[in-house]
């Protein structure tokens, strides 16, 4: 697999300059209203069309709170080096289903794929994550979801180089930050949307920090979530609050499928319950 | 031996010992701290994917350290793959939870907290807290009380396992550390003595 760092969404665009003439050839539409509300943002919508990715441990086939799981593939890895293959063994821990769960109860009607990175052992599985990510960046997806960071500092650069290239390919990709005092990744980069935890039991109310670098808070305290052999349970972390916004993103992509990675950013932000006059 | 040899090994020790001191400081201190049933460390055997219990505070104490049990299931599983705290409620839902919890401690909790216990490379094991007060709702803040507690039990195991690694090295000349760690705590006349015997046995011994 060869990604290149920085790939153009459509090669046609002038890529380093613009033409004092050019600006025309190029004009984009804006239909945003005066005031973005929640209601403009996804009201209306199922995020029906929207292909999300759980980049996790797998998920739990039909499991009633996830449902239909459109692709299941893992990556593994021998001596050096990781192959990626359709699977069906589910999920070993369970933390892919309970964050499956959550964004399908935000986003009923939106395309779940899992790629399961995590669980099969823990040597090398920094580079087991990093193949993951680049495979979803390639299938292009609208939103990735990770509930999940590595520490391991010398995956940090090429970590960089993928999260830059989803963003230019208009892919939202959703990070976990971690509430433990370590240095981990990505949901450090300024192209992922990263998340904390709120106390708030409303699923659909963000907060914008306004220190980051965690970007969002969203619901993360005693979530009922999918748990293992069908169940649900409840838990706190911010591994929930983190597909909350996925959720959230595949409803705003759902409705307004031409927004870009920035543009999701804004829309959350100005539809934060703490902005403004809040929602 | 040399004095500076005879020092090392009295320091590795007697370092492991203090670490696993701090290690059970620790979980006991996270145990009062949250008001719950137990606290224990478990330290990541990577190869045979097993965790095994180092340190346990209240139910289940000491008989339980040693003990070991599957990495790769279950919530310690969860917490050592996602390298994220993780706080559950209602486990007697999980039935089969509740089994392989009664089998291996004999202790079924209905509430777990577990934090991953980092390095800036790797994931040493787990800190998981047990049934904390049922009448006390959880917050967000007690979740960063945990991972800070959490790094403070890294940093405690990861000396204990440098702690054993040098005294791995020192193998092999076990004898002579423990006799070194011995003379190192012997009477002040006593130390004096023994020292003088083994520059004597230098000076017999030297080519």
């Amino acid at each position: 697999m060869g990604l290149p760092a920085h790939a153009h969404a459509d090669e046609d665009l002038p890529a380093w300059s613009l033409a004092a003439a050019a600006g025309d050839a190029i004009r984009l539409p804006s239909s945003w209203p005066d005031r973005v509300t929640r209601e403009w943002a996804w009201g209306g919508s199922t995020g029906k069309g929207v292909r999300v990715c759980v980049l996790d441990s797998g998920v739990e086939l039909d499991h009633p709170l996830v449902g239909t799981v459109q692709r299941s593939v893992a990556v593994t890895k021998d001596a050096d080096r990781t192959t990626i293959a359709d699977d069906d063994s589910g999920d070993l821990c369970g933390h892919g289903t309970a964050c499956a769960g959550i964004i399908r109860s935000l986003a009923p009607e939106c395309e779940l794929t899992s790629v399961r990175v995590l669980g099969a052992g823990y040597t090398g599985s920094a580079a087991v994550l990093l193949a993951g990510l680049e495979w979803a960046i390639e299938q292009g997806f609208d939103v990735i979801n990770m509930s999940l960071s590595t520490t391991k500092k010398q995956y940090v650069d090429r970590l960089h180089e993928l999260t830059d290239a989803a963003y230019f390919r208009r892919i939202v990709l959703v990070a976990s930050a971690h509430n433990m005092p370590v240095e981990s990744f990505p949901w450090r980069f300024a192209a992922v949307l990263s998340v904390g935890s709120h106390e708030s039991p409303d699923p659909f109310a963000v907060y914008a920090n306004p220190q980051p670098p965690v970007e969002f808070f969203a619901r993360g305290l005693n979530v009922e979530i999918a748990w293992l052999g069908g169940t649900t349970i409840t838990a706190t972390g911010n591994s929930f609050a983190t597909p909350h916004v996925t959720g959230l993103c595949a409803l705003i992509l759902g409705k307004h499928p031409e927004l870009t990675p920035f543009q999701v950013k804004s829309v959350l932000h100005l539809t934060a319950a703490n902005v403004g006059s809040g929602p | 031996m040399s004095d500076l040899r005879a020092a090392v090994a009295a320091g590795v020790l007697g370092a492991e010992d203090a670490y696993r001191s701090l290690l059970r400081a620790t979980v006991e201190v996270a145990r009062a701290i949250f008001r719950a049933q137990a606290a224990s460390v478990f330290l990541l055997d990577e190869e045979a994917d097993e965790l095994v219990f180092e340190a346990v505070a209240g139910r289940g104490s000491e008989s339980l350290v040693g003990q070991r049990f599957p990495a790769s299931t279950g919530v310690a599983g969860w917490v050592l793959v996602t390298r994220q705290p993780l706080v559950v409620d209602d486990l007697a839902r999980d039935a089969r939870f509740s089994r392989e919890a009664a089998e291996s401690t004999g202790y079924v909790p209905r509430s777990l907290m577990a934090v991953p216990l980092l390095t800036e490379d790797e994931v040493l094991g787990v800190l998981e807290v047990l049934d904390r007060p049922a009448d006390e709702p959880f917050t967000l803040a007690d979740m960063d009380l945990l991972g800070l507690f959490g790094n403070q039990a890294a940093i405690a195991l990861e000396l204990l396992q440098r702690a054993r690694r040098a005294r791995a090295a020192l193998d092999g000349e076990g004898e002579l550390a423990r006799f070194a760690a011995r003379l190192d705590q012997a009477p002040e006349e006593t130390r004096a003595a023994g020292l003088d015997l083994l520059r004597a046995l230098e000076r017999l011994i030297a080519p």
